[in-house]
């Protein structure tokens, strides 16, 4: 059974959501336990396949027993097996969440958690397979699923999804082009054979041609910042569930494959020396933070200005990956992890306020302190890791991506760093103010006090914002421990 | 350069067709035909690989040569790589995939618009 965790990993949840649509005709409320369990499944099996990978190195999975270069393989490393768990527990905290929402928002019950599902096989896929055409298949599942879920979503989301359709599909045949390139020139697709064959061929102009269409494609996946437009629209009228999935995980799947694609099928010294790819890398990074911190200031709905923080949150990453020094990229993965937490909890925190008040504007606020007090403090630690104060996660990382940028003497990417923190308080304290307002001044005069009690959110909506909240702070209390096993070990050697 | 061209005549094909998928989806206004441009891109692609299955010279195949019935191994020239061909089978699933979530959506937006031209759904959005 435990030999077999890696690929239980991708297969149930896939099964399960073939039957989901059945398990629907006949009963309608089966289909959340239904998901749940799958992706609690899901769940046990990458938390195995995790332990294995600590006690005894990589594991290779080939699939029917057929060797590498012809076969496909899954390979699981340090790095893989952190996503996996972060991938499979993201989406059960998720799927556990959804409950009330989808009843107010969604229309078809089942079709959105088959789809749902759908999409947690796409990622996960992303995430463990060594096989480069393998990865193009599950990245579109992963973009047809979250097409699907979006388009589900309020008014405006439709042409919303059909943008992001148009630009998700180039990003995809970019993709797509640079697999063809290398494939011309190696004839192989698997990443452990890829990263073996090209060092010699380093100089040819079709391997450059090929890097240049895998880092255009995943940079539309992952929206960097010129390439952002298709985000906030589509994670702003998503359903709350489904925007919940999306935002913490796409963006940082897609990061996870340009890691691979840098790191691992090219060697480092590619993509620092034979092409300047690292430095451009930081300044692109460095113009998504602004443009993202700026941009987020301007908005009046909360959801749309948590989509600009995740644009400039991909600038972090990004240029933490491009400072190249091993310091920085351990601050741009552990980053990774804690950016998929805490974008996954303020999403949950939006959803409840859909759910609570119908709507997601800023001024719509008021009072939220005294209406969901529980759901305000979860906020509150969110926001908090998101500006970077210890003892939250979001400090830690920042701490090593400025430690990475300080070692590169990159100092414009330390001052950017910073700056955006301090646009981060501005944003929170925003809200937090408008938050602790009780009553309106206008209708005091008229009606006298109102009283404002207390209307929590729904037990399965709370239950899991209270967790994510818990684990940020746990993630960053043992933040050495997680640097010491894991990320140490996914750091390529420079 | 003339020859140039000729002798690369497949990627030039290529090229010219996803240009014009790039610019129907770009310049179009009608939904409808920036899904056809999406699709003539995603064909590109796939001319792309099939052309690249062919390959020239006087290598031999290492596959075919301890088969049964092949004593002699046979030159590239003779045969095409079946791999690409394979690729794009999975690819075509892809993009038909894509072309129907499109064409889904598409629909939704005519019942909710009652209009396919983009700039008439953003003045109703509005």
């Amino acid at each position: 059974m435990i030999d077999q965790a890696p690929i239980l990993i991708i297969v149930v949840p896939l099964m399960c959501a073939f039957l989901t649509p059945i398990l629907g005709q006949l009963n309608k409320k089966l289909c959340y336990f239904w998901v749940v369990s799958a992706l609690t499944a899901s769940v046990v099996f990458s938390v195995i396949t995790l332990q294995v990978v600590l006690k005894s190195g990589a594991i290779h999975y080939y699939l029917g027993n057929w060797a590498p270069p012809w076969g496909i393989e899954y390979v699981i490393d340090h790095l893989n097996a952190l996503m996996l768990v972060l991938v499979s527990s993201v989406a059960l905290l998720v799927a556990i969440y959804s409950k009330k929402s989808v009843e107010q928002e969604v229309s078809g019950k089942t079709a959105f958690y088959t789809v749902f599902l759908l999409q947690v096989v796409g990622f996960l896929g992303i995430v463990i397979t060594g096989d480069l055409f393998n990865l193009y298949v599950f990245l579109e599942i992963a973009s047809l699923a979250g097409y699907g879920l979006i388009a589900a979503g309020e008014k405006g989301a439709l042409i919303a999804s059909f943008r992001y359709i148009i630009m998700g599909t180039v990003g995809a045949c970019f993709y797509l082009l640079g697999v063809g390139y290398l494939y011309m020139v190696t004839g192989s697709l698997n990443i452990a054979d890829l990263a073996n064959i090209l060092p010699d061929l380093y100089s040819s102009k079709v391997v450059l041609v090929a890097f240049a269409f895998f880092m255009v494609g995943i940079a539309i996946k992952m929206a960097l910042f010129p390439l952002h437009v298709w985000l906030p629209d589509a994670y702003t009228r998503a359903p709350s569930s489904a925007s919940a999935l999306l935002a913490p995980l796409m963006t940082k799947v897609s990061i996870y494959v340009m890691i691979r694609i840098i790191f691992t099928v090219f060697k480092p010294c590619f993509s620092i020396e034979t092409l300047p790819v690292a430095k451009i890398m930081v300044w692109v990074g460095i113009a998504a933070i602004i443009a993202g911190a700026i941009m987020a200031l301007a908005q009046t709905d909360f959801k749309r200005m948590l989509c600009y923080i995740i644009v400039a949150e991909v600038g972090y990453m990004v240029g933490g990956i491009g400072l190249a020094n091993p310091i920085a990229i351990k601050g741009a993965i552990l980053h990774l992890l804690n950016d998929a937490v805490m974008t996954l909890g303020l999403f949950l925190v939006a959803g409840i306020i859909t759910y609570k008040l119908k709507s997601h504007t800023l001024s719509d606020f008021h009072a939220c302190f005294r209406k969901i007090p529980l759901t305000m403090i979860a906020f509150v630690i969110f926001a908090l890791s998101i500006i970077g104060v210890p003892p939250t996660g979001g400090f830690f990382s920042k701490w090593y991506l400025i430690q990475g940028a300080v070692i590169a003497q990159n100092w414009s990417f330390v001052v950017v760093l910073l700056g955006s923190s301090l646009i981060n308080v501005i944003l929170f304290f925003r809200i937090i103010e408008i938050g602790y307002v009780f009553h309106d001044s206008d209708q005091n005069h008229s009606h006298g006090e109102k009283k404002i009690t207390i209307n929590e959110a729904p037990f399965s909506m709370l239950v899991p914002t209270l967790t994510v909240a818990i684990s940020i702070i746990l993630i960053g209390i043992y933040n050495q421990e997680i640097v010491k096993n894991i990320i140490q070990f996914a750091v390529p050697e420079l | 350069m003339f020859d140039f061209i000729v002798s690369k005549y497949n990627y030039w094909m290529y090229i010219v067709l996803m240009m014009i998928g790039f610019y129907a989806m770009i310049g179009k206004n009608n939904l409808v035909k920036k899904i056809i441009g999406m699709n003539i891109f995603q064909t590109a692609i796939i001319l792309f690989f099939v052309s690249i299955a062919c390959k020239k010279g006087g290598a031999t195949l290492p596959i075919i040569k301890h088969a049964h019935g092949a004593e002699h191994a046979i030159k590239v020239s003779h045969y095409l790589n079946p791999l690409p061909h394979v690729l794009m089978l999975t690819a075509i699933v892809v993009m038909v995939a894509t072309l129907g979530v499109a064409i889904a959506i598409i629909i939704k937006i005519y019942r909710e618009y009652g209009t396919l031209e983009e700039n008439e759904i953003l003045r109703k959005l509005k």
